[in-house]
This record gives C-alpha cells, sequence and structure tokens, in this order.
C-alpha cells in the first residue's frame, strides 16, 4: 500500500477518534475563548485601545491552546496500541505524515474559529487584505505546529513524563512558527511586504517535513 | 528458511533490570511452544522481543531472517501476530471500525473483515466502539484481524485467559491455521491450563531464564 494512501488512512481514524471524543472544540476552544476573554481583562489601563494587543493575544493563544490540540493524540496513544500498528508493518512516514495532516486540520480549523472570537472580543482595526493574509498565515502555522507536535509525541514516546516532555520540546521550535505567523498581519499594517515572514514560515514547515519524515524510522525504532 | 526464529544467549534489559538472561529458542515451521513462569518472570518480555518491539541488549536473535539486533524490516513485522494481554484497539472507534482501519492500512479489502466478523461470532456487536465492548468481545476483534492477516509467527500472551470456551476454542483455531500453514505459535502463560492446546514443548521462565519442562 502507497505512503500516501497510508497516510490518509491514519489521518481518517485520527479525525474520527476526535469527532468522537470532542476534545478539541469541546474543551480546548473553550478555554482558549476564556483565555483570550482573561487576557483583556487584565491589561493595565494605559492601554486605552484592546484592539491594539487583539492580534497578539491570538496568537500567543493560538499557538499555546494549539499545542494541546496537536499533541492530544500522541499523549493518549498506549503502548499496546502502538504494537499493533507497529505489527502491521505501518510505514513509521506514513504515520507521521498522517497524523500531521490530521492535527493540521484541526488546528486551522480551530485557529479560524478562534480568530473569530478574537474580533468579536477585540475589535481590532484590520488593515486592508487582512483577511487572505491571517489564513494563509493560519494554514502555515498550523502545519509546521502539527508536525512539530507529532515529532515531538514520538520523540516522547514510551518516556513516563511524556506529557511535561512534549511541550517543553515543542516551546524553543515554534519560535519561528509564532514571529511568522504574527508579523505578517504587522507587516500589512505598517504598509510593509510580508513575503519575508511567508517564506519564514514556509521554510519552517518544509524543515519540519524533511525531519519528520527522515527521523519517521529511527524515532519508532528508538522507542523499543 | 529451516528456522523462524532462533534465540541464542538472548539477553534484555529494561530500566536497568535484567529481565531475560540467556535465552535459547529455536522456532521450526509448525513448531507449538508454550512458556510458563510465575509473573514478572519476562514472559511478555520475551514475546515482545520474538515480535521485534524489544530491542535484545545482547546475544544474537534471528526472527523471521531478520537480525533484531538492526532495524527489521517492516515486511518482516507484518508476518508476526502478537496477541498481548491488554488488546491494542482504538477505544473509540467500534470493533469494526478498528478491523477496516487495519485492512485499509495494510491493503486487505474491506469485504474480508465481514466474513472474519462473522467467523469469530462478532456479527451482532460488530458495531459496538471498543471502549463499550466486554474484553471477550475486544479478543474476538484481535482474533478476527489474525485470521485475516494470517501470521506466520503467532504469539500468544495469556490469550486464553478471561475467555469463554468458544472464545479459547478460536485461538485454538488461529492457532492451527497458522501451524497447518507452516507457522509456529509460541504461547506464554502462568500456569500450563492457560496454554494453547496441541502445545508440543513447555518450557518454564523463572528469573529470566529458560528451561524445558516437557
Amino acid at each position: 500500500m502507497s505512503l500516501w494512501r497510508q497516510s490518509l488512512e491514519v489521518s481518517r481514524v485520527d479525525l474520527l477518534v476526535e469527532r468522537r471524543l470532542g476534545d478539541t472544540y469541546r474543551i480546548v476552544l473553550p478555554f482558549a475563548v476564556v483565555a483570550m476573554m482573561i487576557f483583556s481583562l487584565a491589561l493595565p489601563s494605559s492601554v486605552t485601545d484592546i484592539g491594539d494587543v487583539g492580534v497578539a493575544v491570538f496568537w500567543a493563544v493560538a499557538i499555546l491552546y494549539g499545542m494541546q490540540v496537536a499533541l492530544r493524540t500522541s499523549l493518549t496513544e498506549t503502548q499496546q496500541r502502538r504494537d499493533t500498528v507497529m505489527l502491521l508493518g505501518l510505514d513509521p512516514a506514513a504515520r507521521f505524515a498522517g497524523r500531521s495532516m490530521a492535527a493540521f486540520v484541526l488546528l486551522s480549523a480551530f485557529m479560524g474559529i478562534l480568530l473569530v472570537a478574537m474580533i468579536l472580543l477585540f475589535s481590532p482595526e484590520l488593515p486592508r487584505g487582512w483577511l487572505i493574509a491571517t489564513l494563509g498565515a493560519i494554514l502555515l502555522a498550523s502545519a509546521g505546529l502539527a508536525m512539530l507536535a507529532v515529532l515531538a509525541g514520538e520523540v516522547s514516546a514510551g518516556l513516563r513524563n511524556r506529557s511535561t516532555l512534549a511541550p517543553l520540546i515543542i516551546a524553543p521550535l515554534v519560535v519561528p512558527l509564532v514571529i511568522g505567523a504574527s508579523q505578517v498581519l504587522e507587516s500589512i499594517a505598517r504598509g510593509d511586504g510580508i513575503l519575508v515572514w511567508i517564506l519564514l514560515l514556509i521554510t519552517a514547515d518544509l524543515a519540519l517535513l524533511t525531519v519528520g519524515v527522515g527521523l519517521a524510522k529511527p524515532l519508532e525504532e528508538a522507542s523499543r | 528458511m529451516d528456522e523462524l526464529a532462533r534465540l541464542q544467549e538472548l539477553e534484555v534489559t529494561l530500566d536497568g533490570r535484567r529481565v531475560l538472561d540467556g535465552i535459547d529458542l529455536a522456532l521450526r515451521p509448525g513448531a507449538s511452544i508454550g512458556v510458563v513462569g510465575p509473573n514478572g518472570s519476562g514472559k511478555t518480555t520475551l514475546l515482545r522481543t520474538l515480535a521485534t518491539l524489544v530491542r535484545p541488549t545482547g546475544g544474537e536473535a534471528q526472527v523471521l531472517g531478520s537480525d533484531l539486533s538492526k532495524v527489521p524490516d517492516r515486511s518482516v513485522r507484518s508476518r508476526i501476530g502478537l496477541v498481548s494481554h491488554i488488546p491494542g484497539l482504538f477505544e473509540e472507534l467500534t470493533l469494526r471500525e478498528n478491523l477496516v482501519h487495519f485492512a485499509r492500512l495494510t491493503g486487505h479489502p474491506e469485504h474480508v473483515v465481514d466474513k472474519a466478523i462473522d467467523v469469530v461470532g462478532l456479527t451482532r456487536s460488530s458495531d459496538r466502539a471498543v471502549s463499550a465492548s466486554s474484553f471477550g468481545m475486544k479478543r474476538r476483534a484481535e482474533i478476527a484481524w489474525l485470521l485475516i492477516a494470517k501470521p506466520v509467527l503467532l504469539l500468544l500472551d495469556e490469550a486464553r485467559s478471561g475467555l469463554d470456551g468458544d472464545a479459547r476454542q478460536l485461538i485454538d483455531v488461529l492457532s492451527d491455521r497458522t501451524l497447518s500453514a507452516g507457522g509456529a505459535v509460541v504461547s506464554v502463560s502462568h500456569e500450563t491450563d492457560g496454554l494453547s492446546t496441541g502445545v508440543s514443548e513447555v518450557h518454564e521462565l523463572r528469573a529470566g531464564s529458560l528451561e524445558v519442562l516437557r
């Protein structure tokens, strides 16, 4: 069976499981919206227009809570299920790609809903062309975060403290995604080009894809 | 191939503890071997090593032509069937959805799933979520999958415990099919009653070492 079809099947089942559990939209999303509300309440009085911080708050919350969404599958996987999948002869690269695709779909929708919530809560002043640029940034950041989370899940597989370790692995590596995504809208507002930030996001995504596919087999073996 | 698996002076250390120590075992086509031993004696580790899921830390281990000190080929793993004491199914999916998922990942047509479900007697409960299924149903689903996958090396970890007579008979059917196709079966249990019927050789695993009982 081709790597692509195996990836699609892994992705299909991950999304089916998420649909049944509803963790992302019933648990993580409401918490993320509440976090944005708390941010707005905690701002100092010197901030006269909360719309000025809306985009920054959106990206901080989207990335932090997005980590939870993306890590969910890896952190809840049992040893027995891991054994079963290994004995099916599944290509580890297909597993990486499939899980990343599922996490990408979840994260894109999650960030899209969060964006709407941010606009309603903060009423930011949005420059011309913001929508397409922001959606592009969301898609690229979601892809990067999804692959990073799957990679972190594989690195920490089998470790007792993996639920603590995995976010710590992600935190420093997510920096290019945060900077790239958050600067897209900022650059439009300043009237600067956004190409450099889009290229940063694409470069980060390609690097993660290369590392993820390349390390999939060694990481699977390291866990046995 | 003369031997399906050969372990020589096999050692496995997990978390700094020597779990298996100097194991010698050869599996020829048609061999059905039973291993008994008290809890914590290393039975599960022995099976997981044969299943290529644990890397040996000493000695030599060859399984289906693959040297376990190196990275086994994926095609080797797909010819190994492991029934572990905790079923490795997706709890959120139904029994049938699990089997369809496995079939799709391995390129088996979906219609064989329904046939296998029928053979193991799960037709009426196959649309039940795994999380809402009894242990026996989960075990039957695993057996159904292995009937489809047709493993060359079948590894049974306390596979008969907690099952009713019909389900235990299915384990025997699975073992018989594996053996008649030229494969080998290794079953482990803490008592001889828990081993597969038709076991030709029984070993005892005690403190990580293997001795022939009969």
